[in-house]
């Protein structure tokens, strides 16, 4: 909820803390909230609840779609932005967990730590439950049902819902009477191992209470943090032109990509300053590559916007963006790689141009003549997507122009349309080709088109339409648009 | 030597279809605005086959005359890119004439801008032929100033043929071809037909003024006939 909200605040669209807001996922049975502000919070919104159930408690909730896999992909950096504190950090579902044994000490202690925790993360602009446990599972349950910053508080009063067992088997404890993790502690053992003897570690009350006393352990397993490409010039005196060192640190770079097997997918080259700015350019490839040449290459035009001030003397090269890149053998015949030919010159022209002026036109499954084309980035593959029935004009006005039309019959071809202030009489023409609105996407009251194919006096041929009918319903007069030119 | 007789010789020496050929750098007017027969015939003579076509266009060549359909262009694989000057177009097609993954590289240019001089023209050919990538420039509203192309035409729609089955519709389209300019060849005037289901030129050799006449034939057309 609080990304979502710094996002929306980055916009200038965020909407007012008073206002209950609620984030939402599609459920089974109709969209569920997923998370809230606090203003729905207290009108009564819970998590997991249908929406029309909350709307009912709160008529002005506002809703808006959640985005799970960018919560998961920020979850992963900040805990990877957590090893500030101990070398051991996971993601651990909604939440992160950090095996602080032996590190506490250097924050000034258990609680001290813990401060520091909250107060980062507030800074960074998130809410946090902390707690410290002596198991894994201890901390999980105190950080979600305990008191604020529990450190190694007891979890004998806790509700069994705190020992990470799914929903079906809390509900069986409590039709069992076993309401906290104290009483169900109190169980015999036996009867408990016999009861859920066949159940696995979710559904298994038994194991979860070994994890939170640590009869079970459970060892913490932290991903790798991703290695770092990155290449340093450090320099005698300030200079003002990185040009003469860069084909060394490109060198060097790829030296190191080629070592661990990987192509770098966006270079960023920093400059830092002697008055303790740092400049930075970025430069993106349409594939990975690991050639010094051409990462070289890539920078030659752009070095000049760096804005060096009184000189730098430290430059770095660091590969942003990463990708696994095998080594490839080189044809036998002697021939080039077209496709990475392909891929530099993308990249040429990219750097050059930008990325949003180069585009590759492919078929999309559509009748209406606009739609039935995207602009998807290069080197995408061609969907299979069958080529229309009937002739296409080898050019399209985008958008259509209007243009004012003398005709016969309302439902005929034009006699004569002005396009342009030119008056163009129809000499030949073919259609109508009727095209309906797409009912699933258009809004309603769009109206159908008839296309003609018409040929004026000089031997032009265009593509012509009328939108609508005289007696649909739907407005006025039709009117008449030019979409094309054949050839 | 008189057009006339240059039309009927190389209507009569060269094999229909096959004037275009092999030739790396052509410039190609439009002679209207508006008029997609240049865009056909460029297309017309473009390489089959699985790589793809550079296809440039500045902001204005974009705006007044569309954009490319790919529907309508027989599916071929093509990059496209909108950029904003002319200038920027010669810098780009240069660019693509140095990689052997493209098929072809088309330019479309608006007007007679400044940037398009001599030398340009000139770089975009030894290019080409360096690379062996053919080079098309498609000029819309432009006069036929220096340049360095070794073919330069101006193609105009006319009235087109007979449809077998609609009497009422237009069927293949006819392209009035001038080479007024060229390196290797006889300058001269053509009718060409488009036959769309096979994607071949053939220029028609039976043309007279008469079946000309018989549509609304423009009186240029006579005289150069």
């Amino acid at each position: 909820m609080e990304r979502w909200q710094r996002a929306q605040h980055r916009q200038g669209s965020a909407p007012p803390d008073d206002l209950p807001h609620a984030l939402i996922l599609d459920g089974p049975h109709g969209p569920v909230v997923q998370a809230a502000n606090r203003a729905a919070w207290r009108a009564g919104a819970a998590q997991g609840a249908r929406v029309v159930d909350m709307r009912a408690l709160c008529p002005d909730l506002q809703v808006d779609y959640a985005d799970p896999g960018g919560d998961a992909a920020a979850l992963d950096r900040l805990a990877l932005w957590a090893r500030r504190w101990c070398p051991w950090t996971a993601v651990d579902g909604q939440g992160l967990i950090l095996d602080t044994t032996g590190s506490d000490h250097l924050w000034g202690g258990e609680a001290a730590m813990l401060e520091d925790i909250e107060a980062r993360l507030s800074i960074a602009g998130f809410s946090s439950r902390l707690a410290l446990g002596e198991t894994w599972g201890a901390a999980w349950a105190l950080a979600r049902c305990g008191p604020v910053r529990a450190i190694c508080a007891d979890t004998a009063a806790l509700p069994v819902a705190a020992l990470r067992l799914d929903p079906d088997t809390v509900l069986l404890l409590h039709r069992l009477g076993l309401k906290t993790i104290g009483a169900l502690a109190a169980v015999p053992r036996l009867s408990l191992a016999r009861r859920f003897a066949r159940a696995d570690l979710p559904a298994n009350p038994l194991l979860r209470l070994d994890q939170v006393t640590g009869h079970l352990a459970e060892p913490l397993a932290p991903p790798l943090a991703p290695p770092v490409f990155r290449s340093l010039a450090r320099l005698p005196e300030p200079i003002f032109d990185p040009g003469q060192h860069l084909p060394a640190l490109c060198t060097d770079l790829c030296a190191q990509l080629s070592f661990a097997g990987m192509g770098a997918r966006r270079l960023r080259l920093s400059v830092y300053r002697t008055d303790g700015e740092m400049r930075r350019i970025e430069v993106a490839m349409a594939q990975a590559s690991r050639e010094p040449r051409h990462l070289g290459f890539l920078f030659r035009d752009r070095l000049e916007k760096i804005d060096a001030g009184y000189g730098f003397d430290l430059i770095s090269l660091d590969s942003v963006v990463t990708e696994p890149l095998g080594v490839v053998q080189a044809g036998l015949a002697g021939g080039t790689d077209q496709v990475l030919e392909l891929s530099r010159l993308l990249d040429r022209l990219t750097v050059r141009f930008g990325a949003g002026a180069i585009s590759q036109p492919l078929p999309q499954a559509s009748h209406i003549p606009e739609r039935a084309e995207t602009h998807a980035s290069p080197l995408t593959p061609r969907p299979d997507v069958p080529p229309p029935q009937s002739e296409r004009p080898l050019r399209l006005l985008d958008p259509a122009e209007e243009v004012r039309v003398l005709y016969a019959v309302p439902e005929g071809p034009p006699a004569q349309f002005q396009w342009r202030r030119q008056t163009h009489r129809t000499v030949r023409f073919a259609g109508p080709e009727r095209i309906a609105p797409e009912w699933w996407q258009d809004k309603p009251g769009t109206r159908l088109r008839d296309y003609f194919k018409v040929e004026d006096q000089t031997g032009r041929r265009f593509w012509l339409y009328r939108e609508g009918l005289h007696d649909d319903g739907r407005g006025g007069d039709p009117r008449w648009f030019l979409h094309g030119m054949f050839a | 030597m008189s057009r006339s007789s240059a039309f009927h010789r190389a209507l009569t020496d060269r094999p229909p279809g096959d004037i275009a050929r092999g030739v790396l750098l052509s410039e190609v007017f439009a002679e209207r605005t508006g008029d997609a027969a240049a865009l056909g015939f460029v297309l017309a003579h473009l390489p089959r086959g699985g790589k793809p076509v550079l296809w440039l266009q500045d902001r204005l060549s974009r705006r007044e005359t569309g954009r490319p359909y790919l529907a309508g262009s027989g599916q071929r694989p093509i990059l496209l890119m909108d950029l904003a000057r002319p200038a920027d177009v010669l810098i780009a097609a240069e660019e693509g004439l140095g990689c052997s993954a493209l098929s072809a590289v088309v330019a479309e240019i608006w007007g007679d801008p400044a940037a398009l001089s001599f030398t340009a023209t000139k770089r975009l050919a030894m290019r080409a032929e360096a690379a062996g990538v053919p080079c098309w420039l498609i000029r819309h509203g432009g006069s036929a100033d220096l340049s360095a192309a070794r073919d330069r035409w101006r193609v105009g729609s006319r009235p087109s043929a007979a449809d077998a089955d609609d009497a009422q519709a237009p069927g293949d389209p006819r392209w009035h071809l001038d080479l007024f300019r060229s390196r290797d060849k006889q300058p001269g005037l053509w009718v060409a037909q488009h036959d769309r289901a096979a994607d071949r030129i053939s220029l028609s050799a039976a043309v007279s003024d008469g079946t000309l006449a018989a549509g609304a034939t423009p009186a240029g057309q006579r005289a150069a006939g």
